[in-house]
């Protein structure tokens, strides 16, 4: 009975973070409407016994994610408004575009076909919770069942990786930077002399 | 839509006992919400509220605010930023591994070293490139 309720307030959290991340007027509320949105679908997880997803929505969406949109928010430097002010100009574009999307989700709504094999799929067997934690039930299958899709990910994060370097990398030339191997390869002979000088005669 | 509802809870009676560990949690959830409604709420009933333009305004080191707050800064930021995430996606990927360890097969143990490898060598070509380096 409690999962029940529980079921039913994330449910309805989720939708209203959505409904808050879509209807915000200050794009930064908007992110931390979407947190929520974020947490509630955790909860849902958890009710659904899948704890390790739940607790990685968590800490990859709320802690990266959210924090990454949040810099985006920051970044863009938009005046929002004069973006609100534009907002009817643009309104009957957005409607447009709008109804071009309703008309694709109707067209694929209306070829819906469920795969005959998807009642067992949806059954598939889940490790009894009793015996076996959800993590661990995880690792014995991802690394060898799902071994091609695993190593894509990992090549999924390099391209990201690469990606990100590449495109927002940028050395500045005015600024000195430190070589530590420069630094600790300096020989003291080399930089410095002893002279004698002469009373009188200066370094002439 | 009740229909499947029910089965879905349905479904979670072996989660049952799993579900009651998440009570502490529940409880802790609870009265952390319940202490910042109330903390919002007391001020709003309890404050003395007697505002005048000069004590609603913005107070920034006693000038004027000069600019608004949202301002661009550094794109490198951005960078830390989403190498963190990777990072942190590669350890959540190490969890289950990690945990799943004794009873892993031969392949899943390499297929990891893999995944590692790729990885380290995406880590390699970012500090070559000194995108660690803060200028």
């Amino acid at each position: 009975m409690a999962a029940v309720i529980f079921f039913y307030l994330f449910a309805l959290l989720s939708i209203v973070g959505g409904l808050g991340t879509v209807l915000g007027r200050n794009p930064v509320h908007s992110v931390l409407w979407l947190i929520l949105s974020f947490i509630s679908a955790a909860g849902l997880f958890v009710l659904a016994g899948a704890e390790f997803v739940a607790m990685l929505l968590v800490i990859v969406y709320v802690g990266a994610v959210a924090v990454l949109f949040l810099f985006v928010v920051m970044m863009l430097d938009v005046d929002f408004s004069a973006l609100r002010a534009e907002t009817s100009r643009l309104l009957p574009v957005g409607l447009l575009i709008g109804l071009v999307i309703l008309l694709q989700l109707g067209i694929a709504f209306g070829d819906w076909h469920a795969a005959p094999t998807a009642p067992e799929l949806a059954r598939a067997p889940v490790p009894d919770a009793t015996l076996i934690q959800n993590t661990a039930a995880i690792g014995q299958i991802l690394y060898d069942e799902y071994f091609l899709a695993f190593q894509m990910a990992g090549l999924v994060l390099l391209v990201a990786m690469i990606g990100a370097i590449v495109l927002t990398l940028r050395h500045r030339q005015d600024v000195k930077r430190q070589n530590v191997m420069l630094q600790m390869s300096r020989d003291p002979k080399k930089a410095m002399a002893v002279i004698d000088v002469k009373p009188g005669q200066g370094l002439g | 839509m009740e229909n499947e509802v029910v089965v879905l809870i349905d479904t979670m009676g072996p989660y049952q006992a799993l579900l009651r560990e998440y009570l502490p949690i529940v409880i802790f959830l609870g009265l952390a919400i319940a202490l910042g409604i109330v903390l919002v709420l007391s001020a709003v009933v309890l404050a003395v509220k007697n505002p005048d333009p000069e004590k609603v305004s913005a107070y920034e080191c006693g000038f004027n605010a000069f600019d608004d707050a949202r301002m661009k800064f550094d794109v490198r930021f951005y960078l830390v930023a989403i190498l963190f995430i990777i990072f942190d996606l590669e350890v959540a990927f190490l969890f289950p591994w990690a945990v799943a360890f004794p009873h892993l097969s031969e392949v899943a143990f390499w297929s990891m070293m893999g995944f590692l490898g790729v990885l380290t060598i995406g880590f390699a070509y970012e500090w070559k490139k000194g995108a660690l380096d803060w200028e």
